[in-house]
Parts: C-alpha cells; sequence; structure tokens
C-alpha cells in the first residue's frame, strides 16, 4: 500500500511553481496535479500552499469542496454514472444498480480487486440520450444494462 | 469532385457512435478508392436520429440517420450511388418539422457549420454583429442589446442592457467579461451544443460585449463535464487570434481583448455567478452577498460582466440585424427566441429553438411525439433541478418566464425532462433535498443542514401514516419555508420548488389521499 500511495512530488513542485504568479492559479495547479498525478495527497498540500503562499488550510478548504478533486489514487478505470433526473427517467437507477453489482463496489469507492473506481456525475449534457455513462473518458449515450456489459470491456483494462 | 460528408463531433452524437461511424465511412472510402471529405459539424439536435450524417449533393444536403458503423459501406453501393435511395434517407434536413418548424436565430449555424473554421462561420454570417459593433460606440451597443428585450438565458432572466450599461457606466484600470459555461442543470444541454457547434458565435458575443464596456480580458468558466466542449474551444479561440478577431487591435479597431477558458472542478454550485467569480479566483466557491453587483464588483474587484452562454451567443445576431428584429419574436416580457432542451424520457429528443410562447404540450407532443416508452405522460420538470414538476394537466402553459412563474414554476435555461407513469414523484422530490445536500456551498444554514433534515423528513412522510403523517407534511412545509426565505442563493431557495409541487400534484405518491390535497 505504501508504494500505491507515493506521488511524485517534484511534478507537484513544478506545476505550482509554474502557475505562482497566475491570479486565482489555485484550482487551476490542483487540476494539473490530478491530471498529472491523478489525484491530490493530502501530503501535496503543504507544498502547493507553500508555493502559492496560501496557508494550508486555504488550500486544504479548496480541494475538498469541489467533487473532482480524489484524495486517493483512483483505479486504473474510472466509471462515471449520470445520477440526475433526465437520466432517472430513462432507467439511470437501476442501470447504476447493475454497475454497482457488476464492478462491486458503491458510488465513490474503488472496487476490492483496485480495478474500478465509481464516481456518481450530475449531468453530462447528453441529456437527449439518456441515460449517460462515462468509461475512462469516453461518454455513452441510451446505456442499458446490456450495452454496459458490451461495451465496457472493449475500453476497460484490466 | 470530393462528396462532402457531414458527421457530427457533438458529444451526444459521439456518445451514440458518431466517431466510429466516421471511421468506417473513412475506411470504406480508403478501401474502394473513392475520395471523400468528412466535415465534422456540430449537431442539428434531433438526437433520436443521432448520428445523423449528411452527404453533399448538386440537390444540397440529405441527411441520414440514425447511422451505425455497419451502415457504412452501404453509403458506398452503386445502386445507392445513383439512385440516393437509402433506408435511412430522412432528406434534406431542413426540411424536417422538427427543425422546419423551429426559429433558429441563436443556433442558425449549429449544424451547419465546421465549428473551428472561421472561414466557414464568415461564409454562413458569422462576424457581422461584430462589425456593427466596431462602428458604433459602447453605449449604442449597450442601447441595441437593451432594445432586444435580451434577459439572460443562464435562469435569472435579468435584462442583459442593464447589467451591461451598470459596467459600462462604471470607472475602471480593468473590467472583465465572463462567460458562464458551468450549464449543471440537468436536462439542459444547449450550451454545450453552441460550445460544441459553433464556439465562434459565443467567441463574437463576449467581444461585442467586451468592447460596449471597456473589458479587455475575458474568461469562459466550463464544467469540467465538458471535456470536448474545452478542446472546442480553445481550437475556436486560436482560430479567431490568427485572424484578429481577438488580440491587440482587433480587426484594427485599436480595441484589446483576449479570453481564457476556465475548468471548473465539479461544483453546481459554481453556476450561481457570486460562486463562480470566487472560483475563478481560486477559491471555494462560497456564495457572495450582493450588493455589491458583480457588474460594480465582480472578478478581483472589478467592474464584470457576467452572462450565461445562450444570452452571450445571442448578442451577434441582435447586433447584426438590430434589437427591433429580435424583439419582433416571443411575447409579454420574454423577447426572442428559447433554445427549449428536451430530453427523459421522449420519443423525439432534442434542441428545439422557437419564439417564447409556444406551449409545454406543443413541445413535448409535436416534437417530442410523447414519452418513448409509450406510456402516459405523468410528470414533466421544467428549468432544472430546482425547478416545479407539473402535471400533464398544465401542459398548456407557455413557455416564457411570466407564465411558468405564474404557474408556480420556473423557466430556468429552458430544460424539460418528461417522466412517464412510472416515475415516483415523492423519490424525485427526495432527490431534490439530496442534490441540494450534495451541492450546498454551506454558507447558509437552512441550505446547508435543511436538505438533509428534508430528505430525512420525505422518507418519514412515505414510512409513516396517520397523525404522524400529518406532522411530518407539516414539518416540510415549514423547513421549505424556511429554505426559501433564508437562503443567499437559488440553491436552497428553489430547491423547495420540485419537493412543494411534488407533494401538491401528485400527494398519493406520498401515501396522501388525492381528495386531501392541499
Amino acid at each position: 500500500m505504501e508504494n500505491a500511495h507515493s506521488w511524485d512530488r517534484a511534478a507537484v513542485e513544478r506545476i505550482a511553481s509554474a502557475l505562482k504568479d497566475t491570479p486565482g492559479a489555485l484550482i487551476i495547479v490542483l487540476r494539473r496535479v490530478q491530471d498529472t498525478i491523478g489525484w491530490v495527497p493530502a501530503d501535496a498540500v503543504p507544498v502547493i500552499a507553500k508555493i502559492l503562499n496560501l496557508s494550508r488550510a486555504e488550500v486544504h478548504g479548496v480541494v475538498t469542496f469541489y467533487h473532482d478533486f480524489r484524495h486517493q489514487p483512483p483505479a486504473k478505470n474510472v466509471i462515471k454514472v449520470c445520477r440526475a433526473e433526465s437520466c432517472q427517467a430513462m432507467g439511470a437507477i437501476a442501470l447504476a444498480e447493475h454497475i454497482k453489482r457488476r464492478i462491486g463496489c458503491d458510488f465513490g469507492q474503488t472496487s476490492a480487486d483496485g480495478a474500478f473506481t465509481l464516481d456518481a456525475i450530475y449531468c453530462f449534457g447528453n441529456c437527449a440520450c439518456s441515460p449517460a455513462v462515462m468509461v475512462n473518458g469516453k461518454l455513452f449515450g441510451r446505456v442499458t444494462p446490456a450495452r454496459f456489459d458490451e461495451e465496457v470491456p472493449k475500453v476497460t483494462a484490466r | 469532385m470530393k462528396t462532402k460528408i457531414y458527421i457530427p463531433c457533438d458529444s451526444s452524437a459521439v456518445s451514440m457512435g458518431a466517431d466510429d461511424v466516421a471511421r468506417a465511412i473513412e475506411r470504406e472510402a480508403a478501401q474502394l478508392g473513392i475520395e471523400i471529405d468528412i466535415v465534422r459539424n456540430g449537431s442539428r439536435g434531433l438526437y433520436w436520429l443521432e448520428p445523423m450524417i449528411e452527404l453533399e449533393t448538386p440537390a444540397g444536403r440529405i441527411a441520414y440517420g440514425p447511422v451505425q458503423p455497419h451502415d457504412a459501406a452501404s453509403f458506398f453501393r452503386p445502386e445507392f450511388l445513383v439512385s440516393g435511395e437509402h433506408p435511412l434517407r430522412l432528406g434534406p434536413p431542413e426540411e424536417i418539422p422538427y427543425l422546419k418548424n423551429q426559429e433558429r436565430l441563436t443556433f442558425a449555424r449549429v449544424g451547419i457549420t465546421d465549428p473551428v473554421s472561421l472561414a466557414d462561420y464568415l461564409a454562413h454570417g458569422g462576424y457581422r454583429g461584430l462589425d456593427r459593433a466596431l462602428a458604433m460606440d459602447g453605449a449604442q451597443i449597450v442601447e441595441e442589446v437593451t432594445t432586444s428585450g435580451l434577459r439572460g438565458r443562464g435562469g435569472a432572466g435579468f435584462p442583459a442592457g442593464i447589467k451591461w450599461k451598470t459596467v459600462e457606466g462604471v470607472e475602471a484600470k480593468q473590467k472583465y467579461v465572463v462567460c458562464n459555461a458551468d450549464e449543471g442543470d440537468s436536462g439542459t444541454f444547449s450550451d454545450r451544443m453552441i460550445m460544441e457547434g459553433d464556439p465562434l458565435v459565443l467567441i463574437e458575443g463576449m467581444t461585442i460585449a467586451a468592447i460596449s464596456v471597456g473589458a479587455t480580458r475575458g474568461y469562459i468558466y466550463l464544467r469540467s463535464e465538458y471535456p470536448d466542449a474545452l478542446a472546442t474551444l480553445n481550437d475556436a479561440l486560436e482560430a479567431a487570434r490568427r485572424s484578429s478577431y481577438l488580440g491587440e487591435n482587433i480587426r484594427g479597431s485599436g480595441k484589446t481583448f483576449d479570453i481564457e477558458v476556465v475548468v471548473g472542478a465539479g461544483a453546481y454550485i459554481c453556476g450561481e455567478e457570486t460562486a463562480m467569480l470566487e472560483s475563478l479566483e481560486g477559491k471555494r466557491g462560497m456564495v457572495r452577498f450582493k450588493p455589491p453587483l458583480p457588474a460594480i464588483a465582480g472578478l478581483f474587484g472589478q467592474p464584470t460582466v457576467i452572462n450565461n452562454v445562450i444570452t452571450l451567443a445571442s448578442v451577434p445576431i441582435i447586433l447584426e440585424r438590430g434589437g427591433e428584429f429580435y424583439k419582433d419574436f416571443g411575447m409579454g416580457r420574454s423577447r426572442g427566441t428559447i433554445p427549449i432542451q428536451l430530453a427523459g424520457n421522449v420519443k423525439r429528443p432534442g434542441l428545439i429553438e422557437k419564439a417564447f410562447g409556444v406551449t409545454l404540450r406543443e413541445i413535448i407532443y409535436e416534437y417530442g411525439g410523447g414519452t418513448v416508452t409509450g406510456r402516459p405522460v405523468r410528470a414533466v420538470q421544467v428549468g432544472g433541478p430546482l425547478g416545479a414538476y407539473f402535471p400533464e394537466s398544465m401542459l398548456d402553459v407557455a413557455l416564457d418566464y411570466e407564465a411558468i412563474a405564474a404557474k408556480g414554476g420556473i423557466l430556468g435555461h429552458g430544460g424539460i425532462v418528461v417522466f412517464d407513469d412510472s416515475a415516483d414523484l415523492a423519490q424525485q422530490a427526495r432527490y431534490a433535498m439530496e442534490f441540494c445536500a450534495i451541492e450546498s456551498c454551506g454558507k447558509c444554514t437552512p441550505c446547508r443542514i435543511g436538505s438533509t433534515r428534508g430528505m430525512e423528513t420525505i422518507d418519514r412522510i412515505i414510512a409513516t401514516r396517520g397523525a404522524e403523517k400529518s406532522e411530518c407534511i407539516e414539518l416540510l412545509r415549514d423547513l421549505c419555508d424556511t429554505m426559501t426565505a433564508g437562503s443567499l442563493c437559488a440553491l436552497g431557495g428553489l430547491t423547495p420548488l420540485p419537493v412543494t409541487s411534488a407533494l401538491r400534484h401528485f400527494p398519493e405518491d406520498f401515501g396522501l389521499d388525492r381528495d386531501a390535497k392541499t
């Protein structure tokens, strides 16, 4: 586990230093950190705070405010399921139950085998093709449990 | 001559396989040695037909859909090439009644042009509004927008001209134009369609706003759920810069303006304008007190025009054709057109741009064709997650800010979500509270705590009977009053709307006697 939770400190320092003079840089920095290393480690907070001349509380406050920022490294495969109304009207609740059973974890969790992280999303703007699911960045519309089972192996790694 | 084939790059079309269709057609053409020119256009908004492709012919563009990758070969068979006959043939797209009966002003080019081609944009009337604006002074531009009657399409419906006039009238070293592209309302996707399908119209609208108020910096605050829109916007910004439509000395006018896209981090509240400003400043998206108005002290404390994507994208045609032209569409105090987004359980979901005044019934049945499941329409939520649920019997209401408000709802950003008779409105009401609990910024107690208490109270209403149930309903009503009156912004203030409308119109779902409804 120690190894799984190690992170690239130099990368974080590089990102924060490059943006330290940009007005309102913090969210941009956090986004780049997550895009680069996959998550925002708690230990990176003081590093970022120091470079941006902010308090640790300010950085921690922002990291924990926004749903996108991950406090744990995600699994190899990230599945995002829309839970909003249009998708609900088209069977998203049953679909989400199917997906949870299939990959073996609930929203906000990573499966025990470490293969999948499941996120709840509130609208992809794909409401005209509800229900919507995103798998590893690829968006799918009018997803049924059967279509999920058929498409997901094509875009996921075990 | 190379045949032009239009295949949408719109992310909804792609979610139905448009990229795979494009690859299959490309492969088929290469195998046969036929030269084709694939243009990735926006979506026409006829989403039940996506992926809908269009072939350019001497008789104009002909649409086919929904096309799947395995259909690719059929478009190259000799008999098709001779006759044009095809089982998926839809005819000229603009003759499809769904599209033909619309009034497309803001969406005039969406689905027609290559979104990032400046040449296409110019060939289809682009930048005529800016050309005209550059010959006017700031006050004249504001006057034109005021005349048009354009109101904020993000949901609040505040007159754009008045907002601009305030910013124009303030002296400041630095002013900003911020485009709110945090389209968080579920059931809405018109901002996404503009940004993916005709981003230059948004850029032109922002540029006009900037020169009218004297702003030199612009931001598009884009939600992170729209990665395709980000890529398209950045390409379009680059195209505009290359031809001097952005940057220093725009088109030789001496005016300077440039735009940067900032991606949010997954917070519904950042669609609220002051929370968005906090987020742009790198902070938690906590709602600010007003006053001061952002028009006077907005981003980094400077005067800031904040408008939604559709509001800004409607500005170019107002400047091109004049405020009076735009004002001629619509009804009452709702002038111009509204891009209605029809979604949920409906046979023909899509984007319907109409003058204000069309009824919900026309939209759901004449355009939408009723439910896709074939069951009766039971409930319709209008205006996003903070909008009211209407029963079938109320669908004759006109889509107009005041008319919807008179029926106890909001028009919001123009999203309509249809539910059939399998919907459980008590669960929908519970979800509204749950969503508020998840997304509350936490500043106001009624929103932060009340939403969780609301969820629990609805659970108790469902689980109990008799006197205890009545007590819980009383409690829920009281809680909703507190949230409405005691929240700074629309999240806490309007979450009671879906809850109380569900309770009023669908009491049986809460285990109440319909006759005893209050």
